[in-house]
């Protein structure tokens, strides 16, 4: 049997599952003050009576970083970079700590000015006396050498509890983004690894013997082990967690758009051959941009609860949410309350909603049920714009080769998932508008839970070649080696893919879930003069968003 | 961070395309500029918008030029979507979706003149010609400036607009007398009918950051502001920088960028450059910033040492006698146009062209009228050493009625046995005819 668990702003869900079936479900309040204890109480529900040892996996979502990034409550972490020229490195100031140093690595990884030990441990010395305990240590250009990052690391590990380094964060160009990606790490890991040796201790006492797994943002899990490393990973992962449940429903010959509607917010998000789009470089959070790996989803303040009011004589329907459904105590009418009102779904108090419904009806000089019927095209209106604008960009995200710009990849949704409370009554008005095929799949209110137990670990390399200066690195792995001046890109390849079957396997991945893809592979001629003089070959690789063997469906 | 201008950015640059293997205008051209562009996070800037290129039409070159035999046999698509870069960048900046972009695009285009028979200087199509008609076209624009900046002399712009009196070419580059393509003299300055509206200004070899930025307060901005154009265009050629392979100048990307902040073109369009690791990715990454309103003061090179490539004495005042003469020769514009409307009424100029990166050459003739209504019917016979004879007639774009009827009966006149092609760019109407046998 396999658990996921998924904390969500209001509740938190767990779901046990033995193959295909749902054996338990469990919905809780959530104790935003007290996660643990809302993730221990959870687990302790969903496991009553159950033999510990048929548990052979369990997975954890969580708001934890998220909400401590969101609520600024995060470790001080001294920033030191090293940018070399370009931007002005103050541009990329984050925290309250912040330094640039000299030094300095240009585009093809060859050091141009060498770190000052002195300016290094001076700074050092600085953080100290205000009690700094965590670094990030970030350089331009360290995914092409990190020997910067490297020597700053070894001149201070001995003074700090926890460094990270730009280049294990992330294989990617961008260093602003690698700046504020280390400096979160290195602000939430020292939260967030003693919550989940908790969560692993909590497990222990319930007589499981396995592993905490941990939900990413990019819809794949790894072990707690690994979340010191990359805690800053486990940001943003309740969106993933239910587009995770969705895809078990999903058609891998579609391309469909998966709508998770709550009652604050609708996320979207988008599936392509039965795997989530993932943002081109990295998640936004909390106002910053980060090299984390995320879901492409998008969030609106359109749900079951938002506020609906005439403005002049038009109808609005959120982004506010002043409180519960009418029908449920609340302050204001909501597109619950016209559901309530056409009967379409049950529950609360029926003529509260009918009440309010009906002097929105007055104001407009309209009748009551024509009234309700408006504030639901109007909700799934807002959804479906956002929804176009989303495959819009998509299709507008930009190309660098003429092979791309011609060949048109346009994502065109022929269907629809939808989950989240409404689910069911929204279902089929959106289809009416779009007339792509909305599908509500069973157990879709605790769709969350089942994506994270059913996710499997995702993991991502970047290698660089150049076999002019001969050599061949992967930074996020600590690789570095030389290479042979005539090595193919197949053999980049080839090296990239083995290191990371390596890494998913160290993360937690099961060997039969390795689907393995490959997300770039340039290969381009260097000229000098007139001669070739070697080749720089670039590949990325990931192993794909999807889910663990059991559940995933073989494309027809 | 935000920018203090929205500014529009294509960045294309052609990953599967090449002249050859090792020509200079190869795949890995703008790799390091794209590391830079990327590493610095330059698309994360608010207000710094990317765009996709488009595909430019057909139409859209046949509005420019008379591509011989015919507009698809001298393309291939990485031209079109060169153009259509520039396209993409012209319709954010006239649609007011940014305020100001670069076109960041290859292979270049200010090399290819009127008549295209195939490439020069790696150029097919120009590229700041097919988009500047195209917004005339679709944004009703009228008078625009084109400030080139590259090392070489722009010969094609000068040549496509050398009848065109709504068009100011202006053209720094290094000296005709020690490079390619050998033209863009003081003297050089436009046709009877647009007398003044090209200007040349070529700097001697060494020239540095000093010089540029002295040409473009003594000659440049002045001649602009009297000049009242709409738009800006600057095709922002890169190989007056020190480390280029294939020139002589000393300027910098410190220096590029503070040129882009003082011009303030509503469009750049990348031209040429070839110092692709010394130079492109900090010089690229100086005019972004700049065009944006971003601070590029720690935009340098590596190497970068100010009192290196600081010009001598002599340069100095070999630019600043340049500089005089092309103030002292625009004052005798209106005096010359007098003479050509007391004059005949055709005015003829004979050119030998030669296209360096195919190896051969073209004999013109080319016949302008001498209009006092409109920027002159033309017409231009050309034959080139690949066998081809063309005629090419251009009612332009505010034309008046009597060039246009005349441009009609050439087209009608023009033998088919004489030429292997005869084309009618009509611009008043946006038509375009061919005949042959």
């Amino acid at each position: 049997m396999i658990v996921g668990l998924d904390v969500g702003g209001t509740h938190t869900d767990v779901v046990v599952l033995s193959g295909k079936e749902i054996v338990r479900k469990v919905k809780i309040l959530t104790a935003q003050d007290d996660l643990l204890c809302t993730v221990c109480n959870g687990l302790s529900e969903a496991l009553r009576g159950l033999v510990p040892r048929s548990i052979q996996r369990l997975v954890v979502s969580t708001t934890l970083a998220t909400n401590a990034i969101v609520q600024g409550q995060t470790e001080p972490v001294g920033v030191l970079v090293a940018s070399g020229p370009g931007i002005n490195p103050y541009a990329f100031e984050i925290g309250q700590h912040y330094y640039a140093v000299g030094g300095a690595i240009d585009h093809r990884g060859r050091e141009i000015v060498p770190i000052s030990d002195q300016e290094v441990l001076d700074i050092a010395t600085r953080l100290r006396s205000e009690n700094v305990r965590n670094l990030a240590l970030v350089s331009k250009f360290s995914v092409r050498n990190p020997a910067h990052e490297i020597k700053m690391r070894d001149l201070l590990v001995d003074d700090f509890d926890h460094q990270t380094m730009g280049h294990q964060v992330s294989g990617q160009l961008n260093f602003g983004r690698r700046i504020a990606t280390a400096y979160l790490n290195s602000a939430v890991a020292p939260i967030s690894q003693p919550f989940y040796r908790a969560v692993q201790d909590c497990m222990e006492q319930e007589g499981l013997d396995i592993p905490l797994e941990i939900l990413k943002a990019d819809g794949g899990t790894m072990e707690q082990v690994r979340s010191f490393q990359y805690a800053v990973e486990t940001i943003l992962s309740g969106p993933a967690a239910s587009v995770m449940g969705a895809l078990a429903f999903a058609d891998s010959n579609k391309e469909e758009v998966v709508l998770d509607i709550g009652g604050t917010t609708t996320d979207i998000a988008i599936l392509v051959n039965g795997a989530p789009l993932l943002k081109p470089l990295g998640i936004r959070t909390g106002g910053y941009n980060t090299l984390v790996r995320g879901l492409r989803t998008v969030s609106i303040g359109v749900g079951g609860d938002s506020w609906v009011r005439l403005e002049d004589t038009s109808l609005k329907v959120g982004p506010e949410r002043r409180g519960q459904a009418l029908a449920y105590g609340g302050p204001e009418p909501t597109p619950t309350d016209a559901l309530i009102t056409l009967g379409a779904t049950e529950g609360g108090d029926k003529q509260r909603a009918i009440q309010g419904i009906r002097q929105l009806a007055e104001q407009m000089g309209k009748g009551v049920e024509e009234t309700a019927e408006a504030v639901l095209s109007e909700t799934c209106s807002l959804i479906l714009e956002a929804v176009n604008a989303l495959v819009d960009r998509v299709n507008k995200t930009p190309v660098y080769t003429i092979y791309e710009l011609l060949e048109d990849r346009s994502v065109v949704p022929t269907g629809m998932i939808v989950i989240g409370g409404p689910a069911k009554e929204f279902a089929p008005r959106l289809q009416a508008l779009t007339g792509w095929e909305a599908h509500v799949p069973p157990s879709y209110e605790v769709a969350n839970a089942i994506g994270a137990a059913v996710a499997r670990t995702t993991c991502e390399v970047t290698v660089l070649a150049d076999t002019d200066r001969r050599f061949v690195c992967a930074p996020e792995e600590d690789y570095l080696d030389s290479i042979d001046s005539g090595a193919t890109k197949k053999e980049v390849i080839r090296l990239a893919l083995d290191l990371l079957r390596m890494k998913a396997l160290k993360m937690g991945a099961s060997a039969d879930d390795l689907e393995m893809e490959l997300l770039e592979d340039h290969e381009y001629s260097m000229v000098q003069g007139f001669h070739r003089v070697g080749r720089n070959i670039r590949v990325r690789a990931q192993i794909k968003p999807g889910l663990v063997g059991l559940y995933r469906k073989e494309p027809a | 961070m935000k920018a203090k201008r929205r500014t529009g950015l294509v960045f294309f640059p052609a990953f599967d395309w090449a002249i050859s293997e090792t020509h200079p205008e190869r795949e890995e051209r703008l790799l390091y500029t794209q590391d830079q562009v990327f590493e610095e996070g330059i698309l994360d800037i608010e207000g710094l918008v990317e765009f996709n290129p488009v595909v430019a039409t057909v139409k859209d070159v046949e509005r420019v030029h008379f591509c011989v035999p015919e507009v698809e046999a001298v393309l291939t698509e990485s031209h079109y979507i060169a153009a259509g870069g520039c396209k993409a960048i012209a319709d954010a900046v006239l649609g007011g979706t940014t305020e100001c972009g670069f076109a960041l695009v290859r292979p270049p285009g200010h090399h290819a003149m009127r008549v295209v028979h195939g490439s020069r200087g790696f150029c097919n199509i120009n590229i700041e010609a097919v988009m500047l008609e195209y917004m005339r076209w679709t944004y009703g624009v009228d008078r625009v400036a084109i400030v080139d900046t590259d090392c070489h002399h722009g010969d094609g712009t000068q040549d496509i607009y050398w009848h065109d009196p709504d068009t100011l070419v202006i053209s720094l580059h290094q000296d005709g007398r020690t490079l390619y393509p050998g033209s863009g003299f003081p003297t050089e300055m436009g046709g009877p009918n647009a007398l003044g509206t090209t200007v040349n200004i070529p700097l001697p070899p060494g020239t540095s950051e000093q010089g540029f930025l002295y040409v473009l307060n003594r000659v440049v901005l002045p001649i602009l502001e009297e000049f009242e154009p709409e738009l800006i265009i600057n095709s922002a050629g890169q190989d007056n920088h020190y480390s280029d392979p294939i020139t002589n100048m000393n300027f910098s990307a410190q220096g590029y960028a503070k040129l882009t902040e003082q011009l303030r073109p509503h469009i750049a369009v990348l031209e040429g450059g070839y110092s692709i690791e010394g130079a492109l990715p900090y010089v690229n990454v100086g005019i972004i910033l700049a065009l944006a309103g971003v601070d590029y003061s720690w935009v340098r090179e590596p190497d970068y040492d100010p009192e290196q490539i600081r010009q001598d004495s002599q340069v100095d005042s070999l630019i600043s006698g340049t500089c005089g003469k092309v103030l002292e020769l625009r004052q005798e514009c209106a005096l010359r146009r007098e003479k050509y409307l007391g004059g005949s009424e055709f005015v003829q100029r004979n050119k030998s062209v030669f296209y360096d990166t195919d190896g051969f050459l073209e004999d013109q003739r080319e016949v302008v009228r001498v209009c006092r209504e409109c920027a002159g019917l033309m017409r231009i016979d050309s034959r080139a050493e690949t066998g081809y004879r063309i005629l090419g007639i251009r009612v332009p774009r505010k034309g008046c009625p009597t060039c246009q009827r005349l441009g009609r009966q050439w087209f009608e006149s023009g033998s088919v046995k004489a030429f292997d092609k005869v084309y009618l760019q009509d611009c008043v109407t946006d038509e375009y005819q061919v005949k042959s046998a």
